[in-house]
């Protein structure tokens, strides 16, 4: 199964969501912002990100451009989460080279179809 | 599959918590910060509005995840407002910090109420609630969140043609057309055909950038949003069309054609069409031109010398056109920031019980977008003052037989190189005597000054003037008119007023066309040449040095024709080795700001030119008596002079009343022109 | 990304370790070469007034006003003659350009972690800001110095509150 990074600075939404993937049998790697997620890829290799995009020391925006200027996370996806009134953050998301988004709230279901879809 | 959230609900409580116990620590170094420096507001760090506004964002994103909705709704207004905070919309004022600390309470309740499921009080709550939402920031709230609905298939079968060609780049964005043919294929009856008329020559290829098109029909009981839906995270990243076969009715519009009509994201300018044709026919001769100059110079003799003089005033002109033409895309009509005033005036006027109407003339006038930008605050000011303290209740109208309504009239016009914005309303006035009775109880001025009513005015721009006796939460939002002329000087404009009592007030703002160039004269002193912005200048003369005084505590003053004004030698003040001492050699260049004069001394005047303005706070930061730097036919660089700055040094350091006295000559020069 | 290390932890690159040295008062000196921009020949600046004696004023780089300031005046030393060895190093900290002055480039070098050590406390007092650490190289003594700090605009700001008070008519 796929390796998935989940960065996310709220801990109940960490845990929702890796509980969610491990459920299904991918493997799940938590970090609490952008700069602990950078931390701890180091070019590991991860199937698919999933950013939170307001975050403390480093926001989702800046991971996302900063993952995509390393030659291992070029191509691979990479969904933001946003809110459904933060159209703009999504375009920002998008330029700053974001696969798309997942819209908050969703519940486990939703996010499984996403990752199913992204993971092909 | 069916995942108990209950799990993650105790580490939502705790975190929600403690998100809210920073928040009321970072809270209450806001107030304290505003109660150490005696002001209503604070110039918060923006770094702390935005922590104040993630605690609040992450309860509303983990609530609503997991269902609480007192919650989900209490924290969205709360965050809405916190958003505005964060954009400089709403401004922290003492009372708002109040109201917002409140509102931490109400949440903490709330989300103690969710854990042990007894009910908290629930009036106070609500009442807290109506506060933030009554709160004025210059813009409505964010829309009330809305949980996204899919709408059920329709059943009427579609027979949908779809063109979808990636950009190249599309792989970058780790999306692959794959998935979403695949995704397509999932909806219904779908036949692809591959588009490879952009493929390069195996050589050429490069195996990251995507160059197939696909053409797709796709058949079945399928609804426009569901395809939309497919594209939506590369709609960007794609040229797309969406197409009803049987054309029915009105021609669908394609959905990169929605996009581009939204909204211009910052940063972004909408030019219109026949501004870009006036650029492309600029080029076009001044390709012609530099022909023409390339075949004279290939066999030149010197029988052409003419024509080459021809060339060369081609050229010019080639030049000015394209500049200006390159200027007007930067322009934007004044009605982008008189609009946002409407919204602002109806809401004021309903809260106050007065009738007011605006008028926009000439809104139509262009004006350089930064400088749009810049200026909706300083008129929003202006605007609602006018509303608050100018125009009277209708009664008061009516028994000073006025028509009941109240007019604000918004004027625009070009006049020279400058764009004049008139805000004038036909109200009551302001009224000189409480105006200069405030001054002195302030401190501003001594009580037995002899001042005119244009300079008694003039008071009201001084910082910490107000002429209300009490703050009305409505205008008095602790920003004075000494911000509004702060900003239009920033932005190298002037403000004037001008009142009649019983008849109304109006305020002038002149300012530049644009930001980015500059008509100047450019003037030596010692070894280096400094630029004078030419609408400064009033006129240049040969000094006689018995007409320069020194009167005891002041500066050197200069008389010109029954006037006295300041002088300041540049030479003196930049410390810049004079070519010589004697006044009679060099030339006192007059300049003027805000209605008042210095004379500058410098050696020569050089040139009259057009100079590019470039920000020396970039790489530097901003320097006193400067207000940029550009760079000169040769390469070098020279200083642009911040002439009302200079003015504004040379006149507080005099011991003269004038109602700028209050200032010391280091703080006036703290706030120099442009950045 | 600004990269975080502490002195003389492994980076990923090895250009982390690499340094372009210089001379200045007869001391070589080194910068990290991952903030150099470009090195130019000395040029004629223009001043900028009230600014502190070490900002010796600006120059334009392809039409971008970018300060120049003498590392010797900078450090307290006596400013020296320009001659043909004279250079202004460009830095870029963090998209923030800045030229420093200085007697001559010598050349680029590695420096490896172990040949390292912090400035000693005795270390001129007023520099020590400026400098991150030492290194011994071909038995040589190399100043490492902090570029970001150098050329900060607050560092610039702090000496020009007392200097520029001159200003008044």
């Amino acid at each position: 199964m796929a390796t998935i990074l989940t960065v996310d600075d709220t801990a109940s939404m960490r845990q929702m969501i890796s509980f969610t993937l491990n459920s299904v049998g991918h493997e799940v790697i938590q970090a609490s912002d952008g700069k602990e997620a950078l931390k701890l890829l180091q070019g590991k290799k991860v199937d698919l990100v999933i950013a939170d995009i307001n975050m403390p020391n480093m926001d989702g925006i800046t991971l996302v451009k900063s993952l995509r200027e390393q030659a291992e996370y070029k191509f691979i996806p990479i969904l933001v989460l946003t809110t459904e009134s933060q159209e703009a953050k999504r375009q920002q998301g998008k330029v700053a080279g974001a696969t798309g988004w997942i819209v908050k709230p969703f519940n486990p279901e939703q996010l499984l179809t996403i990752v199913n879809k992204v993971l092909g | 599959m069916a995942i108990d959230m209950r799990q993650f609900h105790q580490t939502f409580f705790e975190e929600s918590l403690e998100g809210l116990a920073n928040m009321e620590t970072e809270l209450l170094h806001l107030e304290k910060a505003a109660a150490n420096k005696g002001q209503e507001t604070v110039a918060a760090d923006p770094e702390i509005l935005n922590t104040i506004f993630r605690a609040a964002h992450s309860i509303k994103g983990g609530s609503s995840t997991f269902g609480f909705e007192d919650v989900v709704g209490f924290a969205h207004v709360l965050e809405s407002r916190l958003d505005a905070m964060r954009d400089g919309r709403l401004t922290p004022t003492r009372n708002v910090i109040s109201l917002l600390l409140l509102s931490v309470d109400c949440l903490r309740s709330l989300i103690i109420s969710a854990r042990t499921g007894k009910e908290g009080d629930n009036n106070a709550i609500d009442s807290i609630r109506k506060q933030l939402e009554n709160l004025e920031s210059e813009q409505p709230s964010s829309p009330p969140l809305t949980v996204p609905v899919l709408k059920p298939p329709q059943g009427t079968i579609s027979h949908w043609q779809i063109t979808f060609r990636p950009h190249l780049h599309l792989f970058h964005t780790g999306n692959d057309p794959l998935r979403i043919l695949r995704e397509l294929d999932d909806l219904g009856e779908c036949r692809v055909q591959v588009d490879i008329s952009s493929l390069p020559g195996w050589d050429q290829i490069k195996p990251e950038e995507c160059y197939l098109g696909w053409k797709i029909e796709l058949i079945g009981p399928i609804p426009r949003e569901t395809i939309n839906e497919i594209f939506s995270w590369v709609v960007d990243d794609c040229s797309l069309e969406i197409d009803r076969k049987p054309m029915q009715s009105l021609a669908p519009r394609s959905i990169a054609e929605a996009v581009a009509s939204m909204d211009a994201q910052a940063g972004t300018l909408r030019v219109s069409v026949p501004k870009v044709d006036a650029l492309i026919n600029t080029v076009g001769e001044l390709v012609i031109t530099q022909t023409m100059l390339s075949l004279i110079a290939s066999n030149f003799s010197f029988d052409n010398l003419s024509r080459l003089f021809a060339g060369i005033t081609q050229l010019e002109r080639n030049t000015r056109e394209l500049q200006e033409s390159v200027m007007s895309i930067r322009m934007l009509p004044l009605s982008f920031a008189f609009n946002r005033l409407l919204r602002m005036a109806h809401d004021m006027s309903q809260r106050l019980g007065k009738k007011v109407e605006l008028i926009f003339q000439g809104e139509q006038t262009e004006i350089d977008k930064t400088v749009i930008d810049r200026l909706i605050d300083p008129l929003m000011h202006l605007a609602r003052n006018s509303l608050d303290h100018g125009i009277e209740l209708p009664a008061e109208r009516l028994a000073a037989g006025k028509p009941e309504t109240g007019y604000i009239t918004l004027k625009a016009y070009q006049k020279g190189g400058n764009v004049v914005i008139e805000v004038r309303d036909d109200g009551r006035g302001l009224s000189h005597e409480r105006i200069f009775a405030k001054a002195v109880e302030r401190g501003m001025v001594s009580s037995s000054s002899n001042l005119s009513p244009e300079e008694i005015a003039e008071l009201i721009f001084l910082p910490g003037f107000s002429t209300t006796e009490s703050v009305s939460d409505l205008s008095g939002r602790g920003v004075g008119m000494d911000v509004v002329r702060n900003n239009i000087r920033s932005l190298g404009g002037s403000v004037e007023i001008a009142t009649q009592p019983g008849r109304g007030t109006c305020f002038t703002l002149r300012l530049p066309l644009t930001l980015a160039i500059l008509d100047g004269l450019s003037v030596q002193v010692g070894d280096q040449t400094y630029i004078l912005p030419l609408v400064n200048i009033v006129e240049s003369v040969r000094i006689l040095p018995q007409q320069v005084s020194r009167p005891v505590g002041s500066s050197e003053m200069y008389g010109l024709r029954k006037e006295f004004m300041p002088l300041l030698r540049l030479n003196e003040l930049f410390h810049v080795e004079s070519r010589s001492t004697d006044f009679s050699q060099g030339l006192l260049v007059i300049v003027e700001a805000e209605g008042k004069k210095a004379g500058l001394y410098v050696d020569d005047l050089l040139d009259q030119q057009q100079v590019v303005i470039k920000n020396l706070a970039t790489h530097y930061r901003k320097v006193e008596g400067i207000s940029a730097a550009t760079i000169l036919g040769d390469g070098t660089v020279a200083m642009i002079l911040d002439v009302p700055g200079l003015i504004r040094l040379a006149h507080t350091g005099t011991v003269h009343a004038t109602p700028h006295a209050g200032d010391s000559p280091a703080s006036s020069m703290a706030t120099p022109t442009l950045n | 990304m600004e990269s975080v290390h502490a002195l003389g932890l492994k980076g990923p690159q090895t250009s982390d370790k690499q340094f372009l040295t210089f001379r200045l008062d007869g001391q070589d000196y080194g910068i990290s070469i991952l903030k150099i921009q470009e090195i130019k020949g000395w040029d004629k600046v223009t001043p900028i007034p009230n600014s502190p004696a070490y900002v010796k004023g600006v120059l334009n780089l392809r039409g971008v006003i970018v300060p120049v300031i003498d590392l010797r005046l900078r450090f307290g030393l006596v400013e020296a003659e320009r001659d043909i060895f004279t250079v202004i190093i460009v830095a870029n900290v963090g998209g923030r350009l800045a030229g420093i002055v200085v007697d001559a480039v010598s050349d680029v070098i590695n420096v490896d972690s172990e040949h390292l050590c912090e400035a000693p406390e005795y270390e001129g007092q007023q520099n020590r800001e400026f400098i991150k650490g030492l290194a011994q190289v071909e038995g040589k003594l190399l100043v490492l110095l902090d570029i970001d700090r150098l050329v900060n605009p607050e560092s610039l700001d702090k000496t020009t509150a007392a200097t520029s008070v001159a200003v008044n008519g």
